[in-house]
């Protein structure tokens, strides 16, 4: 088998292949960016609506089925833009080969971490156990 | 080679600071900030869904002095990474480059965050009875 290897050399060399997925991450990083800027409105209104609000009017305004999505989606969505954005960051600023795997792997596990603690959070508000 | 030293890239502290760039840096600065703050959603919901004993907890640090700085530091994190990323999206389609526009909407973004912010914790105040 001999196809023609159109990579540079220097990507043969790191042995890191084409980058390819840039792009993905570019429009994933725009819709999550999207759907969060009426979301995050939203949210400064509920956490504006929770100053004046005891423990029981707490729970359940966010009980509300039409609040309890809205949370879940922007809690899908943030940690989901905020894994993409520090992915950036981490790329650009740390370049120690095992502490930036290591940094990758962490923040993807604690945005995950994150976004399903709310989200059962969430449903357990929503399903008042 | 050359044989004289030769200047290397000019780095962060050898330009004169601009919005162009202040922005730009803010919005990261913006963005890892209020990733970190995402703890305090997790532990607003957490609270709620355990009851009322974990949910005075939170309560009362968003209610201290220190809790206030915090929560007003993600605020204006928020209001500023959100109209500058709409200021992205905007370049995203192309427009806004020239240097006159891209200096107004960058000038636009940091006023306005402050407005934003100012707005919001105005709502706050209110409904604490100005305290």
């Amino acid at each position: 088998m001999s196809r023609p290897n159109l990579q540079t050399p220097l990507k043969q060399v790191r042995g890191l292949g084409s980058a390819r997925g840039g792009t993905h991450h570019f429009i994933v990083q725009r819709i999550t960016a999207i759907a969060l800027v009426p979301l995050s409105l939203w949210l400064v209104w509920l956490l504006l609506s929770l100053v004046h609000l005891d423990y029981a009017g707490a729970r359940a305004l966010l009980a509300t089925p039409c609040h309890a999505v809205l949370m879940a989606a922007f809690v899908l969505a943030a940690f989901w833009h905020a894994q993409l954005g520090l992915q950036v960051v981490i790329e650009d600023y740390v370049h120690t080969p095992g502490l930036e795997i290591a940094l990758q792997i962490a923040v993807k596990f604690l945005c995950v971490l994150g976004a399903l603690a709310c989200t059962l959070a969430i449903v357990r508000i929503a399903l008042g156990s | 080679m050359p044989q004289v030293a030769r200047p290397r890239s000019p780095h962060l502290d050898i330009y004169r600071w601009q919005i162009q760039m202040v922005s730009s840096i803010l919005h990261r600065a913006a963005g890892v900030a209020l990733a970190a703050g995402s703890v305090l959603l997790v532990c607003l919901l957490t609270s709620l869904a355990s009851g009322p004993a974990a949910y005075a907890k939170v309560q009362g640090f968003a209610g201290s002095i220190v809790g206030m700085i915090v929560l007003l530091g993600f605020t204006w994190s928020l209001a500023y990474h959100l109209l500058n990323g709409l200021r992205h999206l905007l370049e995203d389609t192309g427009r806004g480059f020239a240097i006159k526009t891209f200096v107004m909407t960058g000038w636009v973004a940091v006023i306005g965050s402050f407005v934003l912010t100012a707005l919001v914790w105005a709502c706050v105040l209110l409904q604490r009875g100005g305290a």
